[in-house]
């Protein structure tokens, strides 16, 4: 008999751990503003590390600068090497803009980065070419990854965005999604004619073509006027409903992160925040393309029509290989959110959700929002991968949905496993897989179907050609 | 006349200077310079990195843990810490490891303490006691090793002082000891190096004088780590010679190899930088002598065989080691004459790691290839220039934050396996003890040097001289190869390996081939974009 109940982390120490540091996250972020370098004020190793593990995902160039802290530094603060590092990205690579994200060194030592830009630009007043400054706080024992994703969307859009008279003109902030998921996005929203803001827009900067001429910074990227402009808007569009919402409770105490950047801009610009679960799966992208008609007072273009008339026909086709399957599905919170409720609809049941994240809210979203039978579900809060192995030895889940770092337990269980999120680096394309609203969804539940088929296919006595 | 492909090397240091600041085009011109064997320049090397120049570097904890103790299967290691260390330290290192018979391996763990807000202001060490009692509990592992981050040094967490503790409280049969390797503390993955090698020399060599393996002639390899594989081919080759390899440090290692590893008569040292304290030890206290060794490139193993068979004086080993050279060289020249048609005359360039930038020469020149550039990415002075220059390196701030370990002779176990006019006799015969000539050493002269290449400054490489392959990491792999250049990579091999020995030189010879003469590139520019040449066309079919 299963229950809904949470379970506990029953270790103190993480093995295998779901979840990525915050500067990562804030890394990504900062990628996705056109022009911009990173820097990690801190120990070169922090970007050292982040970097080679984004690009064993994304497979893309990936500059990001460090402040290289020294002993010296750490004792007597890390101003010097601040200034010094500002000072040599801006010679080499003339950047429109910095993204500055902490670290847990910098953070203990209580380095004020705030202050830090301020005294910069005080400095170099008379000089004209002054990139913009962007910041996000992320010491890494506060959250996850994506806590550092969302404060430094909510960084960007503070410092960036500026009233203005409205226009008609929508703000998406999409979220820690593919590459690929972020050009459908665009397509979209070309496709309903309206101008908007995609934030944070990495679809070409974290996935390029190959180039004829190298670019020390990659094109791409959200531009600074549309980030601006994001004090227009007629309306905002958020996807998650986690977001760094985990800052309020739990044993994360990060108090700057309180809004997100959705909420942020109706607090002070007014400008209503429909904030919605990632669009995966029919019903979820249904209310997306609801509130898109609503604010934009456009149809939904015949092109998706057709997209959700061939998803919903699938679903009928196949649902005899998935109905009934128990899967395991990790990731983050947000991520797993959006999953569960595109399986509710294929008929999969999500026996084990599991998430790094600590939000606290992940089992009121999940029940609140009935995505899942709580008589049948099993959630796992800020877990790691060796509790979640325990927990699918029992429960015996058919399929694992999730990154590559759950692999072993696929492995060990002999189920397969559907790779989705971040990261992918045990097969090539992780950037291009796609995940949402009805032609992503397509993707991902013809995976699912085949992931399935195959299985069969392979442990059937005779190798039958035809299912 | 071979085309000269080293003359136009000669402006590159100038120009690419420019773009600095004054003060930091002066710093890093130190870091730059033409190499010359009759002469070999003083080069500047393990100094910190300028902030916001983009570095190959890592950090000192991922030298320590992630390199040194990395590959080793039957410790547990536990990183002290938030938890971004941990994750990214998760097997991301293609070193492998056959498991033992009591089918221990932990290398696919990553243990983490997870800091989080409240550990930092009221202190972990409690924590880090948790993580090794469950730890204990789920495996009953022989040895736990906790490794230390950034901030564990700030708050002033004692990892050593809780691993003494843990000791007793757990009993005698696990031995657990910690790792000042917090990031911010060395240079680069170099202090991390060093303070892992001393770790291993207090905590593990020389706890169990029992000699195992079955041959005659006993060594330890040092400094090789298995990427691909690498460890493998190499103890294969080795079996074969009739030679006993007592321990790698580190790939496919285990505890009782370390334990053990005093026993062996001669150490051979591959990647200098990472390893050569350890060496230094093993002859101070046990009498071993080491020899600088390289397994990449089939001359180069050639040489190091016979070296090892010149060593041990015996005849028998020296005729088994020229059998197995004669039949393996028969296979190498064949693999050899076939890529040799692709890949003569063409150009490398190697940055990377503290050997392997070093080491992969032998093979592009074994490939007919001229090395226009190379330099390490947390090398010394003494792997540029050689260990005679030892003497003269500044200590700074950076080094003295390395713990230094005063090793004195093994009171019962000390027994130098040569006397002092042996090792004379064999030094006439051409043998070098304790030595490194560096890099520089065996290079064109000419060729461009560059300590701690900048992520501009390979760019600028690129862009001016084109080289045919480009010898890095993943860090530079995509940028590289946006570029229109190939990249391998030297710290995982790509997919491949091994590389070691006469087997993976082979496997070097067909993957450079296949990479250096890709047609891929071309398809960089689409038809139309080539020339004008297509629309003349276009107009003669018109008329």
């Amino acid at each position: 008999m299963q229950t809904s109940t949470i379970k506990k982390p029953t270790y103190v120490s993480s093995r295998n751990a779901c979840k990525l540091c915050a500067p990562l996250g804030a890394s990504l972020v900062f990628k996705g503003i056109e022009g911009c370098i990173p820097m990690i004020h801190g120990s070169q190793g922090c970007a050292t590390y982040i970097r080679r593990y984004m690009i064993s995902h994304y497979k893309e160039p990936m500059d990001i600068a460090s402040s290289n802290f020294s002993e010296e530094s750490t004792i007597y603060g890390g101003n010097r090497n601040f200034v010094q590092s500002i000072d040599n990205i801006r010679k080499q690579y003339s950047p429109k803009v910095m993204g500055i994200a902490s670290t847990c060194l910098s953070e203990t030592i209580g380095e004020d980065i705030p202050a830090l830009i301020a005294e910069y630009k005080d400095k170099n007043q008379d000089d004209t070419d002054l990139p913009l400054f962007v910041h996000a706080a992320t010491p890494s024992y506060q959250g996850t990854h994506m806590d550092g994703f969302h404060e430094a969307v909510l960084g960007a859009v503070k410092s960036l965005a500026e009233e203005g008279e409205k226009e008609m003109r929508i703000n998406l902030f999409s979220g820690f999604i593919s590459p690929a998921d972020i050009r459908g996005l665009k397509e979209m929203m070309k496709d309903f004619g309206v101008k908007y803001t995609l934030f944070p827009d990495y679809s070409e900067s974290l996935d390029n073509p190959c180039w004829k001429d190298y670019h020390l910074i990659p094109e791409g990227g959200t531009p600074i006027e549309e980030i601006r402009a994001m004090g227009k808007a007629a309306g905002t569009i958020e996807f998650g409903t986690v977001l760094n919402k985990g800052s309020l409770v739990g044993r994360i105490l990060n108090k700057n992160g309180c809004v997100s950047a959705g909420e942020w801009l109706q607090n002070n610009f007014f400008i209503e925040n429909h904030n919605m679960i990632m669009p995966v799966g029919i019903e979820a992208t249904d209310r997306f393309m609801m509130t898109m008609e609503s604010l934009t007072g456009t149809k939904m273009p015949e092109k998706y029509i057709l997209q959700r008339g061939r998803l919903v026909d699938a679903y009928i086709d196949s649902h005899k290989y998935v109905f009934g399957k128990k899967a395991m599905v990790y990731g983050e919170e947000d991520l797993v959110i959006a999953l569960c409720s595109f399986l509710a609809e294929i008929g999969i049941t999500p026996a084990i959700i599991a998430s790094g994240g600590e939000s606290g809210i992940l089992k009121k979203e999940l029940i609140s929002r009935s995505l899942i039978d709580p008589e049948k579900t099993m959630i796992m809060a800020g877990a790691d991968f060796e509790s979640m192995r325990e927990m699918a030895q029992e429960i015996r889940p058919d399929i694992l949905i999730g990154n590559s770092k759950g692999y072993y337990i696929a492995r060990e269980l002999g189920v397969p496993l559907v790779r989705v999120g971040f990261p992918v680096h045990d097969r090539v394309g992780g950037p291009r897989i796609k995940h949402l609203c009805y032609e992503g969804t397509q993707e991902l539940f013809d995976r699912i179907v085949n992931a399935l088929l195959e299985y069969k296919q392979e442990h059937s006595p005779v190798g039958y050609k035809y299912m | 006349m071979e085309k000269d492909n080293i003359t136009p090397l000669a402006n590159f240091k100038d120009e690419v200077l420019e773009i600095y600041p004054k003060k930091v085009g002066k710093k890093r011109a130190k870091s730059i310079v033409y190499t010359d064997p009759e002469s070999i320049p003083e080069i500047q090397a393990n100094v910190r990195t300028i902030p916001g120049i983009i570095t190959q570097r890592g950090c000192t904890y991922a030298g320590c843990k992630g390199v040194v103790l990395g590959p080793t299967r039957d410790i547990v290691n536990i990183t002290h810490g938030p938890i971004g260390c941990a994750f990214y330290s998760w097997l991301t290192r293609r070193n492998q490891t056959r498991v033992d018979d009591y089918n221990t391996n932990y290398i696919p763990y990553a243990f983490s303490t997870d800091m989080q807000d409240s550990n930092i202001v009221f202190g972990g060490e409690e924590k880090l006691k948790e993580a090794i009692r469950e730890a204990y509990e789920l495996f009953h592992p022989r040895a736990i090793a906790i490794f230390s981050t950034c901030p564990v040094g700030l708050i002033g967490d004692d990892v050593h002082r809780v691993a003494r503790h843990m000791m007793e409280e757990l009993g005698g049969d696990v031995n657990i000891f910690g790792f000042s390797c917090e990031g911010y503390r060395g240079v680069s993955q170099s202090a991390g190096h060093h303070i892992a090698n001393n770790q291993l020399f207090k905590h593990l060599i020389g706890r169990d004088d029992t000699v195992k393996g079955s041959l005659k002639y006993r060594i330890n390899v040092l400094g090789e780590y298995n990427i691909g594989g690498d460890a493998f081919a190499i103890e294969t080759l080795l079996e074969k010679c009739g030679i006993e390899l007592v321990a790698t440090f580190s790939g496919n290692s285990s505890l009782d190899q370390f334990q053990t590893a005093h026993t062996a008569d001669l150490n051979l040292v591959m990647c200098h930088r990472s390893i050569n304290y350890v060496a230094e030890m093993l002859e101070t206290a046990f009498g071993i002598p080491w020899m600088k060794a390289n397994f990449i490139g089939a001359e180069a193993t050639a040489k190091t065989l016979r070296k090892v068979g010149k060593y041990f004086q015996e005849q028998e080993l020296i005729d088994r080691i020229e059998e197995v050279i004669e039949e393996e060289m028969k296979l190498v020249r064949e693999a050899a004459d076939q890529a040799l048609m692709k890949t003569k005359g063409k150009t490398a360039m190697l940055f990377v790691g503290g050997s392997r930038a070093h080491h992969y020469q032998e093979l592009f020149t074994e490939l007919g290839m001229t090395t226009l550039a190379a330099g390490y990415e947390f090398g010394h002075r003494d792997d540029y220039e050689g260990r005679v220059v030892i003497p003269n390196i500044v200590i700074d701030a950076d080094s003295r934050n390395i713990e230094q370990i005063t090793i004195t002779k093994d009171e019962t176990r000390y027994n130098p396996r040569k006397t002092e006019e042996e090792l004379k006799a064999l030094e006439a015969e051409g043998l070098e003890f304790n030595g490194y000539e560096g890099m520089m050493a065996e290079m064109q002269k000419g060729t461009l040097v560059i300590d701690d290449l900048s992520h501009y400054e390979m760019e600028k490489l690129i862009e001016q001289f084109h080289p045919d392959v480009f010898c890095a990491g993943i860090k530079e792999k995509f940028c590289v190869q946006k570029m229109g250049i190939p990249l391998k990579q030297l710290h995982n091999y790509d997919y491949g390996g091994p590389y070691a020995a006469f087997e993976g030189a082979i496997n070097f010879y067909r993957d450079i081939e296949q990479i250096a003469c890709c047609t891929i590139w071309k398809e960089i520019k689409a038809p139309w974009e080539k020339e004008k040449v297509v629309e003349a066309n276009y107009a003669y079919y018109d008329v």
